[in-house]
């Protein structure tokens, strides 16, 4: 019985508006699926619209010898080859077609002298590889997607938050939602989910994500027993501003870099010449990152704690055109000239490698009818992650979910809701409003400082083990938060749900943390600094057992031969 | 720790009235962080819309000190110092509740416009020239301050006939896309109410990604549309061939 609830049925429900969720949308429908969207966000908001530096993609366009092979090296070294290899595979191999998609549905990337489109270079990228709009490229995605999704006929639920997915005898059957403008409750029958939810970055203190990035998705998934994967690997983007301290973390892109920017300490020492004398600023983002970090805590850093970032030696103009939002962004929110002076810069959290284990082919989680792609699914981008992957990340995945789950929706029917699922969501919504504890935003600001001070850039087993001490105690606080007001447009309410989701993923990335014994990409343990071999051979993984968090290890399958001779090649 | 009073309103379609918060004010902080602060330490249920706090996603538009405003991109310390900070709702859409309006409309006008249609035969090969015409228009965060401003919808209340400036850009960046290959003139004229606007450059001065939108988006839509319908010539050659053929 549903009548108490608002209900849609769709045959693929999508959750996420992002680049990965409306690729999925589009692909489904062109399957001949009926596709709901849900977005927390209105329409044209969700975080890849923050995605500045460009699209990975091996075209070839600026450097002829690149291929998919070199793409595939790439991303497997960067990511420590903790990589799924055949996500890497399929992704080298396909992030070509899905630009020219995107070009053949109104995007406009810049041009080479030839009226190509143009690549420019990338940390850890060995050709110049990024396809791009100046600094503004995940607009361009998202905008194309938007457009694309909303002709072919995507029905979209904006500012809708789905609380809950509903299971049903091992397969998933639908998702309890509800509208933030009244706050009232909808029910979404589906045959099939994907979830794009992005990535977790508010659960620390100085992040470069909007505040969407609860990792709702992925505490979805954990909730209906799907399996997540390397969740210790969290990417701390080496340069967000770091003053004044409004502005603390908000993103400076690697393309700043990538067209010459060079990082200094306060004594004026091009430190990157230390710590990877080959590639230095174009070095990984998990490298460059330590970098900076290190020479702030001995004691070379900046004024407001940072590194100098320069691209002042470039003409000007140049820079104005090909960094016109990093420019902006400087002069209005921090009084400098970026054409002129160098910029204050640090390390913040951007970016969740770990997600919902999926299998390759098609973004198909643990759990039956449940899908996931872009920043929300586990795989790719193994130990760290190359700038510029995540947007052909999310075309290339996003385009597969959506494809498989139209395929499973095709050869099944409805599961039917069960009544006492959804009444256990609604009592779950609706406690915070007769609870007597406290505001969920000072809670919030708690996990964002014990997430910020124990599990950082470099951690340990002393401080992994107090995380998960506190993280015990806020999870009591946060079963007993209180709201006020009503239920329209209710920021405090809201929030409620979404620490519930960081609560579950940060205890689930401190466990895997804990765990991994070693150093390897974006985990750095100080107790264990050290790449292990075997640790290198297996994946963290973090599941749902009768109420219980439960890690278990899973064993990398082993390489195809023609892949390990391709890793072999050199260039 | 300086202060300073956000006066904010507080209500929703049935009224409403400002209310008065004292914040504490950090260099470099911005309205959007005073706005969370209240949030964070005040008044936990003040709605707000939000997302990037980084003048890339356009949703924390406000009207602040009477000038609609990204609120992420106002500084604290360009306002006066010794009166409150009033910030309200933006006015020519409807309220739902504090500073949050219903935008939904912009979105279903959203829906008429034409997509991107390819020439036949396209090759792909674009020069740079072209491409960074077309970019000014694509560069849009869709936070729909321009839509706001304009006295055609924020005073006369135009919805049914007129688009706004937003969608003129947006068709703009449609119709000069080099390989595109639709004709969306009747419809700018029609249904898109392009001759409403009489270009008083409002939606230009208030556009936080200082798109030129009345010189180089809704002027020269303007002229496509007198030379499809009005040029003496076509009209005259109309009426001899007795047909409303477009031209293609």
């Amino acid at each position: 019985m549903t009548t108490n609830y608002e209900v849609r049925e769709h045959d693929v429900l999508i959750i996420g508006a992002g680049g990965a969720g409306l690729r999925a949308a589009i692909e489904a429908l062109a399957q001949g699926a009926s596709v709901g969207v849900v977005c927390k966000s209105l329409l044209g908001k969700a975080h890849t619209v923050m995605a500045e530096g460009g699209i990975a993609a091996a075209m070839a366009n600026v450097d002829p010898a690149d291929n998919w092979k070199v793409h595939f090296r790439d991303t497997m070294s960067g990511g420590k080859f903790l990589n799924n290899w055949r996500m890497a595979q399929l992704h080298a191999q396909e992030a070509p077609d899905r630009v020219r998609e995107l070009e053949q549905w109104g995007a406009l990337f810049d041009r080479t002298e030839s009226g190509a489109i143009l690549q420019r270079a990338f940390g850890g990228h060995t050709f110049k590889r990024l396809c791009h709009v100046g600094d503004r490229t995940g607009l361009e995605l998202i905008r194309t997607l938007q457009d694309r999704g909303v002709q072919q006929g995507v029905d979209c639920y904006m500012e809708c938050t789905v609380t809950r997915l509903m299971v049903e005898n091992g397969r998933f059957a639908g998702a309890f939602a509800y509208w933030r403008e009244n706050g009232r409750f909808i029910v979404f029958k589906a045959k099939a989910v994907v979830i794009a939810t992005g990535g977790i970055g508010k659960a620390w203190t100085v992040t470069s994500n909007s505040w969407e990035y609860t990792g709702d998705g992925m505490a979805l998934a954990y909730e209906a027993g799907a399996e997540l994967m390397d969740m210790e690997f969290v990417q701390f983007h080496p340069t967000g501003m770091v003053w004044p301290p409004g502005v603390q973390g908000i993103l400076v892109t690697e393309a700043v870099r990538g067209e010459g920017g060079i990082l200094r300490n306060k004594l004026g020492e091009r430190f990157m010449e230390k710590y990877d004398p080959k590639r230095l600023e174009l070095s990984t983002r998990d490298v460059v990152a330590r970098s900076i970090y290190t020479e702030v805590r001995e004691g070379r850093g900046t004024e407001h704690g940072g590194a100098y970032l320069d691209i002042s030696h470039k003409p000007a103009e140049y820079v104005k055109k090909k960094l016109p939002s990093m420019y902006h962004q400087f002069k209005e929110l921090a009084d400098v000239d970026i054409t002129k002076e160098p910029m204050e810069v640090g390390p913040t959290c951007h970016y969740m490698m770990g997600g919902i284990r999926v299998e390759a082919e098609t973004g198909q989680s643990s759990m039956p009818g449940i899908f996931a792609a872009g920043e929300a699914a586990a795989g790719l981008h193994g130990a760290n992650r190359l700038g510029g992957n995540s947007l052909s990340d999310l075309l290339v995945f996003g385009r597969r979910a959506g494809m498989a789950a139209a395929a499973h929706a095709k050869k099944t029917g409805y599961a039917s809701l069960d009544n006492a699922q959804m009444q256990y969501a609604e009592r779950e919504l609706l406690a915070p409003f007769s609870n007597k504890g406290e505001s969920p935003y000072a809670i919030h600001r708690d996990l964002q400082t014990v997430m910020q001070s124990l599990v950082g850039i470099y951690r340990n087993a002393e401080d992994l083990e107090r995380a998960l001490n506190e993280l015990q105690m806020l999870k009591a606080r946060a079963a007993a938060a209180s709201v006020e007001g009503s239920r329209m447009f209710n920021p405090g309410w809201h929030l409620v749900g979404e620490l519930k989701s960081m609560l579950i993923i940060a205890e689930a990335v401190t466990k895997s943390a804990m765990a991994r014994t070693e150093s390897r990409g974006a985990h750095s343990r100080i107790d264990h600094p050290d790449l292990d071999k075997a640790w290198g051979q297996k994946h963290n993984i973090i599941v749902e057992e009768r109420g219980e968090m439960v890690r278990r290890e899973l064993p990398i399958p082993p390489m195809p031969d023609e892949l390990k001779q391709v890793l072999a090649e050199q260039q | 720790m300086a202060e300073t009073v956000l006066r904010v309103f507080r209500g929703d379609a049935s009224g409403g009235a400002l209310v008065d918060y004292k914040v504490p004010v950090a260099p470099g902080m911005v309205v959007l962080d005073a706005l969370h602060y209240i949030q964070g330490h005040l008044a936990p249920d003040l709605a707000v819309r939000w997302n990037c706090k980084a003048g890339k996603c356009g949703s924390c538009s406000a009207e602040v000190n009477g000038r609609p405003r990204l609120t992420c991109k106002t500084r604290m310390d360009e306002l006066p110092k010794d009166e409150p900070i009033v910030v309200m709702p933006m006015k020519s859409f409807p309220k739902i509740k504090d500073l949050v309006t219903d935008v939904s409309w912009n979105y279903r006008v959203n829906k008429k416009i034409p997509p991107f249609q390819p020439r036949p035969g396209a090759d792909w090969k674009i020069s740079q020239l072209d491409v960074d015409r077309v970019q000014e228009f694509r560069k849009c965060i869709e936070c729909f301050l321009c839509q706001n401003v304009c006295h055609v919808l924020r005073d006369h209340d135009k919805k049914e006939q007129f688009a706004g400036p937003r969608f003129f850009v947006r068709v703009a960046g449609l119709e000069m896309h080099p390989l595109d290959g639709a004709n969306r003139t009747g419809l700018l004229k029609d249904e898109l109410g392009l001759g409403f606007c009489n270009i008083t450059k409002c939606c230009t001065e208030v556009c936080p990604e200082s798109i030129h939108i009345t010189d180089n988006a809704i002027i020269p839509l303007k002229e496509r549309v007198v030379d499809e319908f009005y040029d003496p010539l076509t009209m005259l050659f109309r009426k001899m061939r007795g047909s409303s053929e477009k031209r293609t």
